[in-house]
């Protein structure tokens, strides 16, 4: 029962399309869908590392402009008279490159910042988001400022006998695409989470001291944590930036933090179905709002909604509904123990 | 004569303005139980915090199996084989306490980023010894018939002995333990004072102790090396430093009954 | 080029100045507390609203303005700690940063809702001509802005070192077991720094929105300049903090000057990430406080 229902409810995603086949309702769940898969990676590192990490928004934008950019081409001087050309790439390398370069980011940041932790490490964090948006703001002959990128190809799918790739233009072809990543990052976390590398970030997160004590390496299993946080961080960016197809430096923007934050926190931070459940709470809530509200009301809502879940319901949304059932939360356990002498 | 496992080189350590400990020299040699006795404040805790790394001496040096340990951090210390319990009950308290020796089995393992992201065959057979191995730790502790209750809910002495666990399970060839049976009833203390006998006859693991209960120390010990205000004052089998002048008036003058407690049947 | 100098060391001091109000007032409440308190930019930005309410829609004298703009961002700061940070006094650090971000989210929208997208501009008595000394020149108002900053600093300093609560709020600062062992309302306490820490960032607003425009998302960048510079001085060490609100005055204005102006915003996050990475414990590190 427990292996079947997440494959049941994936069944269930992937026939969305077909069993509603409205343009509107797909696009804004395949934008709520990518701001999952953000909640999702920021989970790895808020809920099982116990780091706040403010700027995550940074590693989803990253993800956007690299990709972006490898896919459209630059040609940027650097000074003394020399110029870095690149010309456009296919769509997949920027795909690679929105989740390598956030990652390789994510590695520097994590050896930065996890000298300090806590308060300074919340910190520091935002400021990294906040240095980045200044930067595509002002790097006008780069990232074309505030004007924005545009014009960034949909990606596109080939497999042998095509005579052509298609490209994934309609919503309900963008809808599948975010659903399968959503799907892979999922399980990516969930490879992590079970491995000896989650115990080790459970462990520092439970207790440093005694997480050192019994030889667990601090920064490394952080850092480690980060750089696969950042790396599906920048997949979620990049394909928002390959659906909305133009991308301006708010993609930064301190509120898209925010946005992952809550919908992980409401979830459950700390389990897997956490992000996934608080996201598809408030990953449609801007969509729904529209027409009746002012954007104030949503972010107003967005900000209440933080306020009474960590003062009422501070572990989530999945930890709550699953002490329901005290039975089942006993059983598991002992599957543990059982499986262990088995 | 081999070089002792763990040698205390004249560390000094100044916290603030605060001496807590002025100069301090002794040896572990391998396969024996020494343990560190002396008043509250005499500097016990602050030599273990030294030792693992949590703490730099501000003079001296700690050598194990003739190598320097000062200036590494904890966990690498840990790799070394040098672990320790802490004086309070520390444990990964909203775990399971299998959960908790998996977690403490991490040195015993290997596998990296790609082994755990892709399962490889090699990260799941790991994966499957780690689990047998912590099945082994708990029953070496007791605790295998506990090992799906969540940490925090243990029995106190239950918590002890699974602490003891965690600093046993990345087989340590020296294990510092602070104050292992503090707050445990006469029974518990025994069963304590058996694990570590065991610990070292089975497991062939060194032992550093601080302890308070002198019945243990004394019925335990191969050495016994007495601090008081950060200096030590006397050093050798438990008999010997039993009669020492000096640790008497040391004990007498912190403590007025301790003499009693001194005295207590070997 | 000396002359070009003597400017911005002009321009960055009077900056500082104002810099100084905001982070000591947000490294008080974090030394106090230990909250991170993601309002501060909000309650900065509700101080230059009030002045522009008051002076502009209600007609009240300038001077008075600022001083009601301030004692409003005391009450806000009051009822913020009362209703929010009160419940969670034993909460961890990570739930109460996460609420004062739903606050923060709360205040800066309802703002951009009463007052609307479009940047306000607050009337002054003063004239818009330069006083020109030599080779440097400033504005009267900005002089004034000035001095009004370093008299507050001062008036808080006498705050702190004078009054019975202020002497409490330094006990609680160093240890606020022993101090409520020793009688210590520690409750009364905290609301007060953080009313009397949103006052120093509403009146930072009353003063600099005059300067500037007033806008609703006036607070984002400078709730973050604020974390500069108490990150520049050392988390909860208010000497620190003045040294920072004038280091981050005098880095803006010198990077402006020689290096770029479009990136006169970045040059303090930079440099807050370059401390970090050299010097953890902040620029002015009285004593160690990580984590």
């Amino acid at each position: 029962m427990r292996y079947f229902l997440p494959w049941a409810f994936l069944a269930l995603l992937a026939a969305v399309p077909i069993l509603l086949p409205d343009p509107y309702t797909l696009s804004v769940l395949a934008s709520a869908g990518i701001f999952i898969i953000g909640a999702i990676s920021l989970n790895l590192l808020l809920g099982y590392t116990g780091q706040l990490s403010l700027g995550h928004a940074a590693f989803f934008g990253l993800g956007a402009y690299a990709s972006a950019l490898t896919t459209l081409g630059f040609d940027i001087g650097i000074g003394f008279g020399q110029r870095i050309t690149l010309a456009p790439q296919p769509v997949w390398f920027g795909f690679l490159a929105g989740i390598v370069v956030p990652a390789l980011f994510g590695w520097l940041l994590g050896r930065l910042a996890f000298r300090v932790r806590g308060a300074y490490f919340v910190i520091i964090t935002i400021c990294f988001a906040q240095v980045l948006r200044l930067l595509t703001l002002n790097w006008v002959e780069l990232t074309q400022g505030p004007m924005a990128l545009s014009g960034i190809p949909a990606l596109s799918l080939w497999w042998p006998g095509l005579d052509a790739p298609i490209a994934l233009f309609r919503k309900d072809q963008i809808y599948w695409l975010v659903l399968a990543v959503a799907a892979v990052a999922f399980l990516l976390v969930r490879q992590v989470v079970r491995s000896r590398i989650g115990r080790a970030l459970v462990a520092l997160r439970e207790n440093e001291t005694l997480a050192r004590s019994v030889g667990i390496r601090v920064t490394h299993y952080l850092v480690i944590a980060t750089v696969i946080s950042a790396g599906i961080a920048g997949a979620a960016g990049s394909l928002f930036a390959h659906s909305v197809r133009i991308v301006d430096p708010d993609v930064f923007l301190f509120i898209y933090t925010v946005t992952m934050v809550i919908m992980v926190v409401t979830g459950g931070k700390g389990t897997l179905w956490g992000p996934v459940v608080g996201g598809l709470l408030f990953g449609p809530l801007p969509d729904l709002l529209r027409g009746s509200a002012p954007p104030e009301a949503q972010w107003i809502a967005y900000g209440v909604a933080m306020i009474l879940i960590v003062m009422f319901l501070p572990r989530g949304i999945v930890p709550a509904v699953a002490s329901l059932w005290p039975r089942r939360a006993a059983a598991k356990p002992a599957a543990v123990a059982v499986e262990a002498e088995g | 004569m081999s070089p002792p496992l763990l040698a205390v080189e004249h560390v000094a350590v100044h916290i603030g303005g605060l001496v807590a400990i002025a100069d301090m020299s002794f040896e572990v040699p391998a396969g024996r139980i020494v343990s560190l006795i002396g008043p509250n404040g005499a500097g016990k805790t602050t030599a273990f915090n030294v030792i693992t790394g949590y703490m730099p001496p501000t003079k001296g040096r700690v050598l194990f199996e003739g190598q320097p340990l000062s200036g590494l951090p904890p966990e690498r210390i840990a790799a070394r084989g040098v672990v320790r319990s802490f004086q309070r009950t520390s444990i990964f308290g909203a775990c399971t306490v299998f959960e908790n020796a998996l977690m403490a089995l991490h040195l015993r393992g290997r596998a990296g980023v790609f082994g755990a992201l892709l399962r490889l065959p090699s990260a799941r057979r790991e994966e499957e010894r780690l689990r047998a191995e912590a099945v082994a730790l708990l029953e070496l502790v007791g605790l295998a018939d506990r090992a799906g209750t969540v940490a925090s809910v243990l029995a106190y002495g239950e918590q002890r002995r699974l602490g003891i666990a965690l600093a046993v399970a990345a087989r340590p060839r020296l294990l510092l333990l602070d104050e292992p049976a503090a707050g445990l009833n006469p029974s518990e203390t025994a069963e304590c004072t058996a694990l570590i006998r065991r610990l070292r006859d089975e497991r062939n693991i060194t032992v550093l102790l601080v302890e308070h209960d002198m019945a243990m120390v004394m019925r335990i010990s191969d050495t016994v090396v007495v601090l008081n205000q950060g200096r030590i004052i006397a050093a050798g089998p438990p008999d010997a430093v039993r009669d020492d002048p000096e640790v008497i008036r040391a004990y007498l003058g912190a403590v007025p009954e301790a003499d009693g407690v001194l005295h207590a049947p070997a | 080029m000396m002359d070009q100098a003597l400017q911005h060391l002009v321009n960055g001091t009077v900056l500082g100045g104002t810099y100084a109000l905001l982070g000591i007032g947000l490294t008080l409440i974090f030394g106090v507390m230990r909250v991170v308190n993601f309002t501060h930019g909000e309650l900065y930005a509700f101080g230059a609203y009030m002045v522009y309410a008051l002076v502009s829609l209600l007609g009240l004298n300038f001077y008075l303005s600022l001083v009601l703009a301030t004692l409003l961002g005391v009450a806000l700061g009051a009822l913020v700690e009362l209703v929010l940070l009160r419940p969670l006094r034993h909460a961890d650090i990570d739930s109460v940063m996460l609420v004062m971000i739903g606050a923060a989210l709360v205040l800066q929208n309802t703002e951009m809702w009463v007052w609307g997208g479009v940047a306000k501009m607050v009337p002054t008595p003063f004239v818009g001509t330069p006083l020109v000394v030599g080779p440097v020149s400033v504005l009267p108002l900005r002089l004034f802005v000035f001095a009004v900053a370093v008299a507050l600093l001062v008036g808080f300093w006498l705050l702190l070192d004078r009054t019975r609560i202020g002497t409490a709020m330094r006990a609680t600062f160093q240890d606020p077991q022993t101090a409520s062992l020793m009688g210590v309302r520690v409750g009364l306490v905290h609301t007060m720094t953080f009313a009397l820490g949103s006052g120093l960032a509403a009146a930072a607003g009353a003063l600099l929105g005059p300067v500037f425009v007033v806008s609703p998302t006036m607070g984002d960048l400078v709730g973050l300049k604020a974390f500069a510079i108490v990150i520049l001085g050392g988390l909860g060490n208010l000497p620190g903090a003045a040294i920072g609100g004038f280091a981050l005055g005098y880095v803006e204005e010198f990077g402006a000057g020689y290096l770029s102006t479009e990136y006169r915003d970045a040059f303090g996050f930079l440099l807050i990430i370059l401390v970090l990475a050299i010097r953890p414990q902040g620029l002015v590190a009285a004593r160690e406080r990580i984590g």
